[in-house]
């Protein structure tokens, strides 16, 4: 990987860890409501993957831990933090929130907040692009616990009989809220149940962001090449609790301090450091600039930006003007 | 006599039951080690054990398709489905499997099964998690509805619903967990069909179930204190079925009628509650009988819009008003 590639990705996870402390601030100062689930630890996985695709062109979907997914696809930062601020400029119009970031102009094809609901999701839209003959793909974050819902073995099932171009990415951080992997799932090495299904797998380390972009670089040119989907388990770790309701009491400290030390910034850091390609003033000037453009930039324009309007409540229910919800007295073309 | 909260209310029906009876078990996402996301199964783990109290896999039609088969032969899982968004993945189970088994089988098989749920819209959680399901669940035979307003229901009617051998589903609100309220120190059940006059009145009947009984009680004083109008609250803790002969003796009491429900007004509580009153007293009304439900739309996040959507206090004090000629 090249170095600017590599400081640039450095820089988006940071602003990306920055982005998610942010939310939690502004949760606590109850800007932001309902169920937040922040991504800080695991900013590897989407920074990775993404990198080895085509951001903004392929469609990508996953679960209600939903940014920095949309934002590497090239949502605008703003309209992300205005959404959790439930503001009209929000992606959503303010009528999603944390769980439900949606920007289809980037191909950010959504956030849902049902456990194991993007994964038929995710082939429908491969069944699509197969039909269009496009070179596309379909790629779905999910995690670890969410393999239990059948809709994983439906959609993996399906996905490898039509040969569908999509990529399953399971971020497994090992736990599903206050369940630990081994007490609810029989086969711990998430990859091995895509054998199930005859469909590639591979397991890899999460936490460092070239050793996922080389995987993903892999599976990405086998999905894209038309031969089926395929199946990308990264070991990671939630830093924070599973959303702004859970205190972590379930966990072991041992085990957090372990991953604490594999933090993907860090690596990443130092890595660079100790090639001497920057600083770890390079670093801080970097941080503080990011720190600055939330504040300045995103924070202020979520906060000046207007509420929906509650006389629109009613909007974005039906479509409008349908001439089929109407058809003329004959029955005729509408 | 002593106050408690709703989720204690639920903890010590389910303690109880499960001392008493071996075969009674608790399952659900998070219930065990954690406790349970609002408190209910708080402890029971450590007591009971984890063939007792099970953690499950996000596997909702899968596990309770599992409690209903156990049931089939002498358990009676109490199955905890964390929201009642989350059921709609296990309605296959619920309805195909647990509410008609007993009718298909010729009377040979029994599916005593509990299903509690919290549903509701609660603070800015969004479309995917602010459903009301009642009426979806009113609506199937074989499957028994309840849907307790304070703590004192909460314990008798789960205490009822672990003994009966159909299957209930008990719908429970989010926002209602650490309401308290008074609940007798000895053991006592509910039936699991009826209602309740929650306030007594002469000149008009709110109907409520579940947090609208709240809603309907508050616009009952202010009617009270600024208007002398005395209304009459039902609390119709159960849903299916409605309790016809209290629904209608209210009605002959009062000659008018208001439905408050927390979900959309098509196919809901509120027509149901209507069809009733048409076929069992239509002659004693003075006034139509008007519904109070949330707009028909999905829940938004944004607290602006979220607040526009359900039926307020001032909205049935002017219905009300209008009845009486008055608004
Ligand atoms: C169908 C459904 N069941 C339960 C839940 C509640 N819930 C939300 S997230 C979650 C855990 C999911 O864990 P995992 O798939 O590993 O993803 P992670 O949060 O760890 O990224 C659960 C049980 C839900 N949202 N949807
Ligand atoms: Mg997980």
């Amino acid at each position: 990987m090249e170095v600017s590639v590599k400081k640039r990705l450095l820089r988006e996870m940071l602003f990306a860890r920055r982005f998610e402390e942010r939310c939690y601030e502004a949760y606590v100062e109850r800007k932001i409501g309902g169920f937040l689930h922040l991504y800080p630890g695991e900013e590897a996985c989407a920074h990775g993957v993404l990198e080895a695709a085509r951001p903004g062109k392929d469609y990508v979907i996953t679960g209600y831990r939903d940014h920095i997914h949309a934002i590497k696809c090239g949502s605008d930062p703003k309209a992300v933090m205005a959404e959790l601020f439930g503001k009209e400029t929000g992606c959503s119009k303010g009528r999603g929130g944390s769980m439900h970031i949606f920007d289809v102009e980037h191909r950010f094809m959504g956030g849902y907040a049902l456990v194991g609901g993007p994964f038929p999701l995710a082939a429908g839209m491969a069944k699509a692009i197969q039909m269009k003959g496009d070179d596309d793909i379909a790629i779905c974050f999910l995690g670890d616990a969410a393999n239990n819902q059948g809709t994983f073995h439906e959609s993996l099932n399906m996905a490898a009989v039509w040969k569908l171009p999509v990529l399953y990415v399971c971020e497994n951080n090992l736990y599903g809220i206050g369940t630990r992997i081994d007490r609810s799932t029989a086969v711990i090495d998430q990859y091995k149940r895509a054998c199930g299904y005859d469909m590639p797998a591979e397991q890899v380390d999460g936490q460092d962001v070239e050793v996922v972009y080389e995987a993903a670089k892999k599976a990405v040119d086998y999905v894209r090449s038309g031969k089926g989907p395929y199946f990308l388990e990264l070991m990671t770790y939630r830093y924070r609790g599973h959303s702004m309701s859970d205190s972590n009491a379930y966990r072991q400290k041992d085990e957090e301090r372990v991953w604490g030390a594999r933090d993907p910034l860090v690596i990443l850091r130092d890595r660079l450091v100790e090639a001497g390609e920057m600083t770890l003033d390079d670093f801080k000037d970097m941080d503080t600039e990011i720190l600055e453009n939330i504040e300045n930039e995103i924070i202020k324009f979520s906060e000046e930006s207007p509420d929906p309007n509650p006389a629109e409540v009613e909007k974005y229910v039906w479509a409008e003007n349908d001439p089929y919800v109407h058809v003329g007295a004959n029955g005729g073309a509408a | 006599m002593s106050q408690i909260m709703f989720w204690e209310a639920l903890r010590r029906a389910q303690d109880e039951e499960m001392e008493r009876d071996p075969m009674v078990i608790c399952m659900g996402e998070d219930i065990g080690v954690a406790g349970g996301t609002y408190k209910a199964t708080n402890g029971l783990y450590d007591k009971y054990g984890p063939e007792r109290v099970m953690d499950t896999p996000i596997s909702e039609n899968g596990f309770t398709g599992l409690a209903i088969g156990a049931s089939f032969l002498g358990v009676r899982p109490v199955v905890e489905i964390m929201s009642v968004n989350f059921a709609w993945l296990a309605m296959d189970q619920i309805f195909n499997s647990a509410a008609k088994v007993r009718y298909m089988s010729g009377g040979q098989l029994e599916a005593p099964v509990v299903i509690r749920s919290p549903g509701g819209t609660a603070h800015q959680l969004g479309a995917q998690h602010s459903a009301r399901m009642e009426k979806v669940f009113m609506g199937i035979a074989g499957l028994r509805v309840v849907t307790p307003s304070n703590p004192r229901q909460a314990y008798g009617l789960l205490k009822s619903a672990i003994r009966c051998n159909d299957p209930v589903f008990i719908n429970e609100h989010e926002l209602m967990y650490n309401m308290k309220g008074d609940v007798p120190d000895d053991e006592y059940f509910m039936s699991l069909e009826g209602s309740e006059v929650a306030r007594d009145g002469r000149d008009v009947t709110l109907f409520g179930y579940n947090i609208s009984v709240h809603w309907a009680l508050a616009a009952a004083e202010v009617l009270s204190k600024q208007h002398a109008i005395e209304a009459e609250v039902i609390d119709l803790y159960s849903l299916a079925p409605l309790d016809r002969a209290g629904i209608a003796a209210s009605v002959r009491k009062t000659h008018r009628a208001v439905i408050i429900e927390e979900a959309e007004a098509p196919v809901g509580v509120g027509s149901e509650v209507m069809a009733i009153i048409n076929e069992e007293c239509f002659f004693e009304l003075d006034a139509a009988p008007v519904r109070l439900s949330a707009l028909n739309i999905p829940i938004p996040y944004a607290h602006v819009l979220e607040k526009a959507v359900m039926p307020k206090t001032d909205d049935i004090v002017k219905a009300v008003l209008k009845m009486h000629g008055r608004g």
